[in-house]
């Protein structure tokens, strides 16, 4: 382990009874960066998180947190992380202040500094109208800046972000990606778990795909995207009966087919020579399709590629093949 | 850690569950009116059926206090499940919190609460006859015997709120606390229930206390069930403190 390396697992594995839910993770994070932690439902990602800050002892290998091994040296890793779970940490019947002060409290701060402490952070995250309302009273969005905000209140070196923005509006989904993104800039190290592919595209320096309990792939989001060909070439069909037609044609080079809007996509490297030759192999009547355009390779595309199943977010009636 | 900094986060600990007591409206409504009903009840529906050899109000009030704070003391299971089962758990122990910290918070908090109903009980009982003669030291002793036996249900509350999986099995707990003092000699004289009941009544905590109280409040010496109702108590609370510590450990690893 180097001196810049904030996060660092090796062959971590966790079973839960019969169920393994990681399956050797191995993991390395740079100081001051973005990772993200990208799988769906189920992946391990929220075990890996659990691991790595602390509140889960992982049945075979190891792993050090800013220096400190997660295991043997708990308290020392607790010190300089903070961990925000999938569900705001909050109490309810408490102020937005209040639960603030609590935290400071407990991170041994003395009264006045926890209380200016606190008003500086609900300021820092546009709170400080709602500071002395109780957080039943507050949107998700509040909720979640709140969250964010109690887990900075000692200036922590890692900060764990479990799926920082299911089930928020885009709105505030933009918001929490703007302090992420600040949070990066200030040079704390940020691992964060999504299901959202973009998410991670936005966020991250780096990615890794988890799909049970193992990394599949890893890497910046444009490598990721260049090992399924670096573009797309996405088909309209005119009528249903051209859509079977082409589809039987594509067969295994399709990277989806979505009956209902007719659209077929067809990996390609995005070359006009190979976009031609694709059009006219697979339609050389040139009437079943009616539109084409080429795209650049989203991580959903790669995600397919790579695991064979499509992310949760990307729930369509697409059929994929 | 400190001893400065132990106490420092046992008495934020200690806030926080005095706030969110005196802030959950519905508890704090049953609390209150609790004691008020059931005294209602007790005296005037069945009280003019049941024969305790004296005033059915000097018998009674210990039964009162007793499923009020019984019921109250287990509500520790509620909150405490509350806790274990959103996501505050894990922001605690990210940040070092103890257990011990975190589920004395409550338990004080219950003691506190409770001791508090338990002064509404005898005030509504003055309202509606109860004169009781009770010396001052009688009453001191009244009352550390009953905030002992809060204290121990709270705990073993807690030790329920922490292994449950959800709030509303807590809830199941309190149900059960708080129909222990029917089956003793709280509310009626052992003498007149089946022999087999008669024997659960006599070998049971509540019976201690409330015949410890009933002297005590009335201005007699509670003599050896004095010594029987801090047993039970102490007993209770050392198990479930055992109990609770073992549970937190196992439920988290």
């Amino acid at each position: 382990m180097t001196p810049h390396t904030a996060i660092e697992a090796k062959d971590v594995t966790k079973s839960f009874g019969a169920t393994r839910v990681l399956d050797g993770v191995d993991l390395c994070v740079e100081q001051g960066t973005v990772f993200a932690l990208l799988g769906p439902n189920g992946a391990g990602k929220t075990t890996t998180v659990k691991i790595l800050g602390t509140l889960l002892v992982p049945d075979r290998g190891q792993a050090t947190v800013a220096g400190h091994d997660v295991v043997g040296e708990r308290h020392e890793v607790r010190r300089r992380i903070s961990l925000t779970g999938q569900y705001a940490a909050l109490d309810e019947l408490q102020t937005g202040a209040e639960n603030l002060e609590m935290m400071a409290r407990l991170r041994r701060l003395p009264g006045r500094t926890a209380r200016v402490r606190a008003r500086e952070l609900l300021e820092q995250f546009d709170l400080t109208e709602a500071a002395d309302r109780r957080v039943e009273r507050y949107s998700g969005g509040m909720r979640r800046r709140l969250d964010l905000a109690a887990s900075l209140i000692d200036r922590p070196e890692v900060i764990f972000l479990d799926e920082p923005t299911t089930g928020l509006d885009p709105r505030s989904r933009q918001s929490m990606w703007a302090l992420v993104t600040g949070l990066a800039d200030s040079g704390v190290t940020v691992l964060l778990t999504t299901q959202y592919l973009e998410e991670a595209d936005q966020l991250a320096d780096r990615i890794a795909v988890l799909d049970g309990g193992r990394i599949v792939a890893e890497g910046t989001a444009d490598e990721l995207k260049e090992r399924v060909g670096g573009s797309r070439l996405e088909l309209e069909l005119g009528d249903s009966e051209a859509f079977e037609e082409i589809w039987e044609r594509v067969g295994r080079g399709a990277l989806r087919a979505d009956r209902p809007s007719l659209t077929i996509s067809v990996a390609t490297d995005g070359g006009a020579g190979e976009v031609r030759a694709l059009l006219d192999e697979l339609d050389p009547d040139r009437v079943r399709i009616r539109r084409f355009s080429v795209e650049t390779a989203s991580l959903d595309d790669v995600f397919i590629a790579l695991t064979g199943h499509h992310t949760p977010t990307t729930e369509s009636e697409a059929v994929y093949v | 850690m400190s001893d400065i900094a132990y106490v420092a986060e046992g008495r934020t600990m200690v806030v926080r569950s005095l706030r969110l007591s005196l802030r959950n409206v519905d508890s704090l409504i049953t609390a209150l009116a609790l004691p008020v009903m059931l005294m209602l009840m007790f005296v005037y529906l069945f009280g003019g059926a049941i024969h305790t050899g004296t005033r059915y109000v000097d018998y009674v009030v210990p039964g009162v206090l007793l499923v009020c704070v019984g019921f109250g003391a287990a509500t520790t299971a509620v909150t405490v499940s509350h806790d274990m089962t959103s996501g505050i758990i894990d922001r605690f122990r990210s940040m070092d919190v103890r257990a011990e910290a975190l589920i004395n918070g409550h338990v004080i908090s219950s003691v506190a609460r409770n001791m508090a109903s338990a002064l509404l009980v005898v005030a509504v009982a003055v309202a509606i006859g109860f004169r009781p003669h009770g010396s001052p030291g009688g009453w001191l002793e009244a009352v550390c015997i009953l905030a002992l036996y809060v204290l121990a249900i709270s705990w073993f509350a807690a030790a329920i709120g922490i292994v449950v999986r959800s709030p509303e099995a807590a809830q199941g707990i309190t149900f059960l606390v708080s129909f222990l003092p029917y089956p003793s000699s709280a509310f009626v004289p052992i003498h007149t229930m089946p022999p087999a009941l008669q024997s659960f009544a006599h070998n049971q905590p509540v019976t201690a206390v409330a015949d410890t109280l009933r002297p005590l409040l009335n201005g007699a010496p509670a003599g050896a069930a004095a010594w029987h109702a801090i047993a039970w108590s102490v007993a209770i609370l050392v198990a479930s403190v055992a109990l609770a510590g073992a549970l937190f450990r196992r439920r988290l690893s």
